[in-house]
Parts: C-alpha cells; sequence; structure tokens
C-alpha cells in the first residue's frame, strides 16, 4: 500500500464521502446562489446584531415554550422556505419556456432533477406542514381555552426538529446534492445502484428528522384537544377549527410511523445492502409505492382539513352568523378522515393492479368528494343572506371557494381509472395537484395569516397590499395552471427539462407569466408585512376582538398574556365567546390565583441540532461524527429529563396587574 | 347577605373558575394504576399463552405445519388482548371512553393497511412481475 492510499484510507475515516469535491463551486448557478444566500445572512445577522436583539431572540423565541411563539416561529419558517420552494418554481418555469429544439435552457438535466425534487420536497414538508401546525399551534389552545398545549416542551422540540430536517435540505444546496428522483424517492431509482451519490440521503434524513417533530407535535396536539378544552366545551362545542385541527392530528400519529418505516427500509437497503426495494434477490419496489401512499393519501388530508377549519371559521365571523351545518361540517370532517386511508392506489392506477382494485379505488376516490362538497355548501349557506364583509380573510376565502371547485372537479377526472391512464404522470396531474394545493392550503394561510394576525401582534394588516397579494396571487395562479391542464391534456408529460415540439412553447410562455404573477403576489405579501409594521400605530387594535369573533381567542388581549386566560372560561354553547358577548360578559376583576407556567429551556434547539450533526455524519458517511452526535443526543435528552428546574409560578399580584390594565384599556375603549 | 356575587356570568356561574388543569398532575379519570392482583393474573395468563405453543412447536404435536402457525397467531391475538387489559388497564370506559375509540380506530387503520396492501401487491405480483420459466412455457 503506497503512502498516497494510506492518506485516503485515514481521510475516509475522518470525512467519509465529503471532500472538496463535494462543493458544487463549478457550477455559476449555484456559486451565485451561494454568495447571494451569504450576502443576505450576513445582512439579517448583521441587522439583529445592530439591534442588539441576540439575547432577545433566544431567550423569548427561539428558547421559549410559548405556544404562541411556537405558533409564529413554524409560520416564519414555513414564509422562509417558501422563497426557496418559490425559486425553485420559477427556475423550472424559466428552463421550460426556454429548452425548445435546439435551445437547452441554462440548466442541464441533473440539476434540473434536483430542482424539482427539492421543489416538491419543500413545499409539502417544509412549506404547507409548517404552515398548518403552526397555525394549529397558535390558535387551537386558545380557541379551546387552554394555556398551552398538553406537553409544552415537547412543542418546542418539535418545532426545532422540523427546522432541523429544513437546515439539512438547505445544506444539500451548497454541500454535495439533492435527489433527483421526484418528490417520493421511488425504489429502483432511488436505490443505491441508480442514485449513488448523497443526494438521496439527504432527502431520507431530513424527512426522518422532520417526521420526528411532526409526529411529537401530532401526538401533542391530539392529547391537548382531547384533555384540555374548557369545561363545558364538549366535544359537539368545539370550533370547527379545533374539529379539523383534532382530526388532522389524529392522521398524522396514524399515518407518520408509515412513512418512517418506509424511509427506514429504504435507508437498509441503501446503507446495509438489504433487497426490500431492489430489482434482485426477491426485492419488491412496488410495495415501496403501495406503502408510501398509505401514508402519502393521508398526508393530502392533514394538509387541507386544518385549512377547511379556517375557512369555516372565517365565512361565519365575516358573514355574522353561526356556521351553517355545523354538525354536518363536523360528520365531513371525520368522513374525510377516514375515507383518506382507503383511497391510496388512485396515486399508481397505472402500475398494473386489475380491474376489480382499481374500480375500487376509483370508486372511494370519488365518494371523497361527497363530504367535501356537502363542506362547500355549508359556507355557501354561511354566507346566503348574511352580512358578508369582504375584508382580507374573506377575499382569500371566496377565492379559496371558486379555486378548490375547479381543481376538485379535475380530481374527480383523474379518479376515474380508464381516464387516469391518458393523464397519469401529465402535466394535467401537475395542474390539479397545484390546483388544489395552492388553492386550498396556501390560499387558506394567507387567509389565515391574515385573520390572525391582528391576535398575534395587536394590529391589522395593511388592506391595500394585502389586496394586491390577492390579486397577483389569484391571476398568477390560473395563469400559470391552466395552460398546465391543456399541454397535459396534449399529453406533455411531468418532469422533463426539454421539448422538441415549439408549438408546445406558447402554453409553458405563459405559464412563466404566471410564475412571475405569483412572484409578485409574495413580494406584496412580504410589502404587506413591512408597511403594516410602520403604520403599526394606525391599523393598532385594542379590542383584541377586530372582526367581531365568535370564538374564544378573540376574548383575550392582543397579543395575549402567556398565560391565555387567567381563569379559564366556562363554555355554554357552541360559538362560546359570541355567546359571552350576547349575555353581557364581564371580567374578573380581583381574587386573581398564581399561574403555574413552565420555564422556557434550551433543550430543544440543542437537540435539534445534535440531529443535524448526527444526519450530516449518517448521509457523509462520516460514522464517527454520526456516533458522537447521536449518543450525545441521547445522553442530552436524558440529562435533560433531570432537570426538575421547569416550571414557576407567575405571582397573583403581576397576574391581577396585567389583568387589570387590560380591562382599564377596554373601559376606555367603550368610554 | 347584600353583596351577590359579581362574577357570576349571564349562567349564574363563576367566571372566576379556578381550573386547575394546567398542572399536568391531574388525576386520570376511571383509568386506575391496577392492583397486584391484576398484574399476577395478566402474568400467569401470559406465561400460559406463550407456554402452550412454545410446547406445539418443540413437540411437534400436529401433524400441519398450516394449523400450528394458526393456531400460534390465535394464542398471539388473545395474548395482545390479556396485555392490553392486564397491563394497559384499558377497559370500555377508561379516559372517559377515549382509549377504546382510539383501539378500535387503530384496528380499523392495521386492517385496512394490512388486507389492503395484500390485495394490491397480490394484484401486482399476479399482473407484473416476470414470468418463471415454468410459467411461460404454460402461457396459453
Amino acid at each position: 500500500m503506497t503512502a498516497m492510499q494510506e492518506r485516503s484510507t485515514l481521510m475516509q475515516s475522518l470525512f467519509g464521502r465529503l471532500s472538496w469535491d463535494s462543493i458544487p463551486y463549478h457550477e455559476p448557478i449555484i456559486v451565485w446562489t451561494f454568495v447571494g444566500t451569504i450576502v443576505l445572512g450576513m445582512a439579517v445577522l448583521g441587522w439583529i446584531t445592530k439591534q442588539r436583539a441576540w439575547g432577545m431572540l433566544w431567550r423569548d423565541w427561539f428558547c421559549s415554550i410559548d405556544h404562541k411563539k411556537i405558533g409564529v416561529m413554524y409560520i416564519v419558517l414555513g414564509l422562509i422556505m417558501l422563497l426557496r420552494g418559490f425559486a425553485d418554481a420559477v427556475m423550472m418555469r424559466a428552463q421550460q419556456a426556454m429548452a425548445f429544439g435546439d435551445a437547452m435552457g441554462y440548466l442541464p438535466p441533473h440539476h434540473y432533477d434536483q430542482i424539482f425534487t427539492a421543489h416538491g420536497v419543500i413545499m409539502i414538508f417544509f412549506v404547507a406542514m409548517p404552515f398548518v401546525t403552526g397555525l394549529m399551534n397558535y390558535v387551537v389552545p386558545l380557541q379551546i381555552g387552554a394555556r398551552d398545549v398538553a406537553f409544552p416542551f415537547l412543542n418546542n422540540f418539535s418545532f426545532w426538529m422540523t427546522a432541523a430536517g429544513a437546515a439539512l435540505v438547505m445544506t444539500s444546496l451548497f454541500i454535495g446534492e439533492f435527489a433527483m428522483t421526484g418528490w417520493l424517492s421511488y425504489p429502483p431509482l432511488s436505490g443505491i445502484d441508480y442514485s449513488p451519490g448523497v443526494g438521496v440521503d439527504y432527502y431520507i434524513w431530513a424527512l426522518q428528522i422532520a417526521g420526528v417533530g411532526t409526529l411529537l407535535s401530532g401526538v401533542n396536539l391530539l392529547v391537548t384537544i382531547v384533555k384540555m378544552r374548557a369545561p363545558g366545551m364538549t366535544l359537539m362545542k368545539m370550533p370547527v377549527f379545533a374539529w379539523t385541527s383534532l382530526c388532522t392530528n389524529v392522521l398524522i400519529v396514524a399515518a407518520f410511523p408509515i412513512l418512517t418505516a418506509v424511509l427506514a427500509l429504504l435507508s437498509l437497503d441503501r446503507y446495509v445492502g438489504t433487497n426490500f426495494f431492489t430489482n434482485d434477490f426477491g426485492g419488491n419496489a412496488m410495495m415501496y409505492v403501495n406503502l408510501i401512499w398509505i401514508w402519502g393519501h393521508p398526508e393530502v388530508y392533514i394538509l387541507i382539513l386544518p385549512l377547511f377549519g379556517v375557512f369555516s371559521e372565517i365565512v361565519s365571523t365575516f358573514s355574522g352568523k353561526r356556521l351553517f351545518g355545523y354538525s354536518s361540517m363536523v360528520y365531513a370532517t371525520v368522513c374525510i378522515t377516514i375515507l383518506s386511508y382507503i383511497v391510496w392506489l388512485h396515486h399508481f392506477f397505472t402500475m398494473g393492479s386489475g380491474a376489480s382494485v382499481n374500480s375500487f379505488f376509483g370508486i372511494t376516490t370519488m365518494i371523497i368528494s361527497i363530504p367535501t362538497g356537502a363542506k362547500m355548501f355549508n359556507w355557501l349557506f354561511t354566507m346566503y343572506r348574511g352580512k358578508i364583509r369582504f375584508d382580507l380573510p374573506m377575499l382569500w376565502t371566496m377565492g379559496f371557494m371558486l379555486t378548490f371547485v375547479g381543481g376538485g372537479m379535475t380530481g374527480v377526472l383523474l379518479a376515474v381509472p380508464p381516464a387516469d391512464f391518458v393523464l397519469h404522470n401529465s402535466l394535467f396531474l401537475i395542474a390539479h395537484f397545484h390546483h388544489v394545493i395552492i388553492g386550498g392550503v396556501v390560499f387558506g394561510t394567507f387567509a389565515g395569516i391574515n385573520f390572525w394576525f391582528p391576535k398575534v401582534a395587536g394590529f391589522k394588516l395593511d388592506e391595500f397590499w394585502g389586496k394586491v397579494s390577492f390579486w397577483c396571487w389569484i391571476v398568477g395562479f390560473y395563469l400559470a395552471f391552466m395552460p398546465l391542464y391543456v399541454l397535459g391534456l396534449m399529453g406533455v408529460t411531468r418532469r422533463m427539462s426539454h421539448f422538441s415540439d415549439p408549438d408546445l412553447r406558447i402554453w409553458f410562455l405563459i405559464a412563466a407569466v404566471g410564475a412571475f404573477f405569483v412572484g409578485l403576489g409574495i413580494l406584496a405579501f412580504i410589502v404587506q408585512l413591512v408597511v403594516s409594521i410602520r403604520r403599526r400605530h394606525e391599523l393598532r387594535d385594542e379590542s383584541g376582538d377586530p372582526w367581531n369573533g365568535r370564538t374564544l381567542e378573540w376574548s383575550t388581549s392582543s397579543p395575549p398574556p402567556a398565560y391565555n386566560f387567567a381563569f379559564t372560561p366556562r363554555v355554554h354553547a357552541l360559538d362560546a365567546w359570541w355567546d359571552m358577548k350576547t349575555r353581557g360578559y364581564r371580567r374578573p376583576q380581583s381574587d386573581f390565583v398564581p399561574v403555574h407556567i413552565p420555564k422556557n429551556t434550551a433543550a430543544g434547539i440543542v437537540l435539534a441540532g445534535l440531529s443535524v450533526v448526527c444526519g450530516f455524519g449518517l448521509i457523509w458517511h462520516i460514522w464517527w461524527l454520526a456516533a458522537a452526535a447521536f449518543i450525545a443526543l441521547v445522553g442530552g435528552a436524558i440529562y435533560h429529563s433531570f432537570n426538575y428546574d421547569r416550571d414557576y409560578h407567575i405571582p397573583a399580584d403581576e397576574v391581577s396587574r396585567v389583568e387589570q390594565a387590560r380591562t382599564q384599556q377596554l373601559a376606555a375603549l367603550q368610554g | 347577605m347584600s353583596s351577590a356575587n359579581p362574577y357570576l356570568d349571564a349562567h349564574g356561574q363563576d367566571t372566576r373558575n379556578v381550573h386547575g388543569h394546567d398542572d399536568g398532575h391531574g388525576d386520570h379519570d376511571g383509568a386506575a394504576h391496577g392492583s397486584f392482583k391484576g398484574y399476577v393474573t395478566g402474568f400467569v395468563l401470559s406465561v400460559i399463552l406463550t407456554a402452550i405453543p412454545f410446547w406445539l412447536v418443540m413437540d411437534e404435536v400436529l401433524p400441519s405445519k398450516q394449523a400450528t402457525v394458526a393456531i400460534i397467531l390465535a394464542f398471539a391475538l388473545v395474548q395482545v388482548f390479556v396485555h392490553m387489559v392486564y397491563f394497559l388497564h384499558m377497559n370500555t370506559k377508561s379516559e372517559g371512553g377515549w382509549n377504546m375509540l382510539a383501539l378500535i380506530f387503530t384496528l380499523v387503520l392495521v386492517l385496512i393497511t394490512f388486507s389492503g396492501s395484500l390485495w394490491v401487491m397480490y394484484h401486482m405480483n399476479e399482473n407484473m412481475m416476470p414470468l418463471s420459466i415454468h410459467e411461460a412455457k404454460n402461457l396459453p
């Protein structure tokens, strides 16, 4: 053995697969992205330092176990990752608008493949999931009259695990590569033979780490809703958003373990040479597809159900009426929850099941549209003869209703197996799921942000820029995705980086213009945030109830005190706060008691940081690093469990002072 | 007795209700932590339910292997329920019925996942997997 080889063995054990060649410095696009990220990142870090905000940020936010702050952090994570996911989308639209005939566009195929994979993974796991988890985290405890979630520390840990997954995906941009397999990484393509690089490993470990966070937050919110409702709030007096959150978290707890198991099997195939999903030795890649969609279809409903709840709250608030058909809404939600488990095969009608299997799953898929349709009618009947106020949340809701019905109908089309044989894997499918996910999840998130922002910050969001954002999104969405329906019907398949037929180009150009408008919509939203913060004194809401709301979160001050409620409210009716307002609720004036709340802790962010290191070691085969980080992770968790100094009491005097200030504020408003 | 309680809400209930569910140490409604007798019963039943299948396999009591497998599976199923009742203290009333509901939901999902996967994969296997030499020779 020569000295050269010996050194490489040493380097191998120290750095695994990692070397200078892993940094893609020969790809100008990535280098410029890197430079841009560094400049922007330094600017943000510098600004925080200049504001001397690090201590505040660390103590009051990163270590916070207050469900409200964690909810806000989830939304911020979602927004940041939305920018990354959208940048990927713009790059794809630009490539497809250019690459016809002799023109090859500006992205080589191996880069293009990473981009569409990253776009899907980021948008589902690190944009949509943080958005819905964030909304649930902020709103659910307030709506059910609780002081926090059931396991406050776990909540902080869950958030940081999700953020850790996102950090790993972002790392893959500059160190190594991301998967080139599509967002679900089907084997055998994702197996070690066909994807020998680190891309799929980044994919696996990012999702496994974020999955821990998702599962734990699901357990947490589930227990919160089941055990911590205010006295008198029976299940059928629970706000619809709390109901849809309950069903969502049931879905999370039941479905995510399947994803974990499937990814674990795939990683065994890749790391230790098992043959679960390989072509040879008895492996069967079709089993992966089957299992991952048993998780994947409920996942779709995990994303949309909470937003159905958001729309329900908004429609009834802005129509000034109680929700039409509350109980049918609840039953529809439960039906969707159950049905979402028996439709998964519609994602692979063409894989070769017989007629009986395909027709069973085709029919169950069509049945799901019935409870969803019932919801749509309930919203319409709530608006019927209501005094509708067309504020921003209501605008987004109406945009959703129009858009989602269209997306739902193309969904029913795809549910017909013979039609699916023509349309599957085409741009028609891409248009369909963007139609329902943007129309439902994204519009719902913006509706929710506009609706609850005054509760979070104490002032409303700027109306003008909100409308600009709304119209840009609507116009941009239709321009970007209607052409894809046309292309899909013509048989154009997804995930192509080059086309030979120049006649198709006009449709891709229209779609690119649409993406440009969506970009303007995102920009207008950021402007809306900035303008609102600058105009916060004009937009201030002191009542805590700017929309004449119906549920308990509007009974608190904006922002609510750390303990949410000095005394747990008693609930006598659906729309508890509306009931309290109409019956002349009086605030308690004295006899306040100390409030027992948990202490902030850095354990969550530290453990999640160790998970990132462990994941990085596993991805690059740096075994000593992975082992050390894993031992530290387990040790840290055990060490933290011996920390008994985790709670304190807000003294009664303090509670009394806060509550009396609030009472005076309200009196001044009325007087 | 001139002072009416000023904190009564419109329903005559005190708005200052101090409901201490924030400490997380509330007692579990209905779910007892079990008794010594319960644990012993569970343990004895588990031992018996394990010993019989062990004996069936070691002494090759039954003539057919399929029958042995079926019986072992049946014993396993019974043992699952013994554990749930005696060790996890589940019954139809614990936690206000939520445990039972969760169990039923879990069973339904496990059933869907297993039977659905078997059905789907059977079809896939029939239609899509390469033929063996024997099958290829006997094609119609």
